[in-house]
């Protein structure tokens, strides 16, 4: 090789050159990786339908629900998250005057049928609320026990007791004190021990109603990490307007709307780049 | 229909601030370069000297805007478009700056060669230099723009530039060989000509961020993506 040729062999055009091996050609989009694994939908919902008397507050919404995964609903108020959370065990048909149609299964089996027993179903659809509600006459243990008692499970429950209140990351904080009244109990702590509480009856479903709205970042990250561990058995469904936690928590995000589910999809892809414009515009700020 | 301003009106502005400023820093670019080849060409040593000067204009500006995004991620946890808009910011202020660094050294050989006997013209070097600014012009249009169709026209329009350096590379081997005496000075102007090539390149990435700004696809390096796991956490 002479010095020319030398010159000339280390001097090509860097990497984007026409003779380089690397072409900018363009590949089309990666399809979008699944979420559920190969796991049967634990949830199905059908054209859920949902009014209170004359106001259609939830429009058609269809969607699935992986086994032992989180979805989150997110929306500004009045967009039907809430409503469609509560027909997930029934509780909207409580309110006078509303009612819903649709189809709604668990493992394939119809959960709005005639036949099917409300409060079976919330046994098997456990459900933890927005300000935390133990009973405030009864000591930790019988709160955590209470669901079992209604249920007619006879015993001292001590043992599930004290599994629920592990799986509920609140032992080690209460094991000393289980007789005390839950109102001694910290705002988290409180959150936690209702938790415990829908746990303690073994329900398959737990949905959330923003458990974590009203208690500080330090007793959400505790509830956020306890919903990364309860997913390994349980399938969760939570209501949140906090869209960090959503991101957080949730392996699926549904955005609600004005009634209508406008899109659900993987997490990451609803707050990296959602197909719906007012996804967009909701996870953006954008909304009046 | 919803609006297409965010409610809170002082993240908009923040917003809004972030593309001006790196707009701006791109003009600075654009500006750098255009007065390094001058200078080259009309053998201006002075303008050579200006622009070495200002390049810590647009390394000031790489900070600061790098700062300014550090800052709305952290306070706005930004999501879909704008977070696309944000870490689409952090990665094109990186080739700004150094884009700016290539007018410097494209500035030094002016001066170096203005301090030589002339050569003879180089018409290729003035098309790689129209050509390579150009190629900033339209990527950033493309960005502020949001213009896909732009950013593709110029990440395809790396070829021609590519095609223009290698010929201006023969040439300059062939005027060498030549005369011997020009070996220097031909050197000079070809390690010029590399600059603005890589200049190009530098074009081009911000022009596949633009991609991937308005539509979330990547279109860098094909065929290396998938191959690890996701980060999403059990």
């Amino acid at each position: 090789m002479n010095a020319t040729q030398e010159i000339a062999s280390v001097n090509t055009p860097s990497r984007r050159s026409p003779d380089s091996e690397e072409t900018p050609v363009r590949e089309p989009p990666a399809p979008p990786p699944e979420v559920s694994g190969a796991e049967a939908p634990k949830l199905t919902v059908e054209n859920l339908n949902a009014w209170y008397g004359t106001n259609h507050a939830l429009h058609g919404v269809n969607l699935r629900v992986p086994a032992r995964s989180v979805m989150a609903a997110i929306g500004p108020s009045g967009c039907g998250k809430s409503t469609f959370l509560r027909c997930l065990n029934r509780m909207h048909e409580l309110i006078p005057g509303a009612r819903a149609e649709g189809t709604l299964l668990i493992d394939g089996k119809d959960l709005l049928g005639r036949d099917v027993d409300p409060v079976n179903l919330r046994r098997r659809v456990g459900m933890v609320f927005q300000r935390p509600n133990p009973f405030p006459t009864m000591s930790i243990r019988d709160n955590v026990a209470s669901g079992l008692k209604l249920n007619g499970v006879a015993g001292s429950h001590g043992e599930i007791v004290e599994r629920t209140l592990r799986q509920s990351a609140l032992w080690d904080e209460v094991k000393d004190r289980l007789d005390a009244s839950a109102l001694s109990l910290s705002g988290g702590q409180q959150q936690r021990l209702c938790i415990a509480r829908a746990l303690a009856v073994e329900p398959e479903v737990l949905l959330m109603d923003e458990p974590a709205s009203a208690l500080d970042p330090i007793a959400t990250a505790k509830i956020e990490d306890l919903i990364h561990e309860l997913k390994e058995r349980y399938t969760i469904v939570i209501v949140t307007h906090n869209m960090q936690q959503a991101g957080r928590v949730s392996d699926q995000t549904a955005f609600f709307y004005m009634g209508d589910l406008v899109e659900v999809g993987p997490t990451e892809k609803i707050f990296t780049n959602p197909s719906e414009k007012r996804t967009e515009d909701y996870v953006t700020g954008k909304f009046g | 229909m919803a609006p297409e301003t965010h409610t809170d009106k002082v993240y908009e502005a923040e917003l809004a601030q972030l593309r001006d400023r790196l707009l701006a820093m791109g003009g600075k670019v654009e500006a750098a370069i255009a007065g390094s080849v001058r200078a080259l060409i009309e053998r201006d040593a002075s303008l050579a000297e200006k622009v070495i000067a200002q390049d810590k204009d647009v390394n000031r500006a790489e900070v600061e805007i790098d700062e300014m995004c550090r800052r709305l991620l952290a306070l706005r946890q930004p999501a879909a478009s704008d977070l696309r808009f944000i870490t689409t910011a952090l990665k094109i202020v990186t080739d700004l700056e150094r884009m700016g660094d290539l007018a410097v050294n494209v500035a030094e050989r002016a001066t170096d060669l203005s301090q030589s006997p002339p050569t003879r013209p180089f018409h290729d070097l003035t098309a790689l230099a129209d050509l390579s600014g150009s190629q900033l012009e339209k990527a950033l249009d493309a960005f502020v723009e949001k213009n896909v169709e732009k950013a593709e026209e110029v990440i395809e329009g790396d070829d021609l530039l590519d095609a223009i350096y290698h010929r201006l590379f023969n040439d300059l081997l062939a005027y060498m060989m030549e005369d011997s005496r020009v070996i220097r000075r031909a050197t000079s102007i070809m390690f010029a000509a590399k600059q603005l090539e890589r200049f190009g390149d530098h074009a081009t990435n911000v022009a596949e961020m633009v991609v991937y700004m308005v539509r979330g696809t990547d279109v860098r390096h094909p065929g290396s993506r998938g191959e690890g796991a996701p980060v999403k956490s059990a």
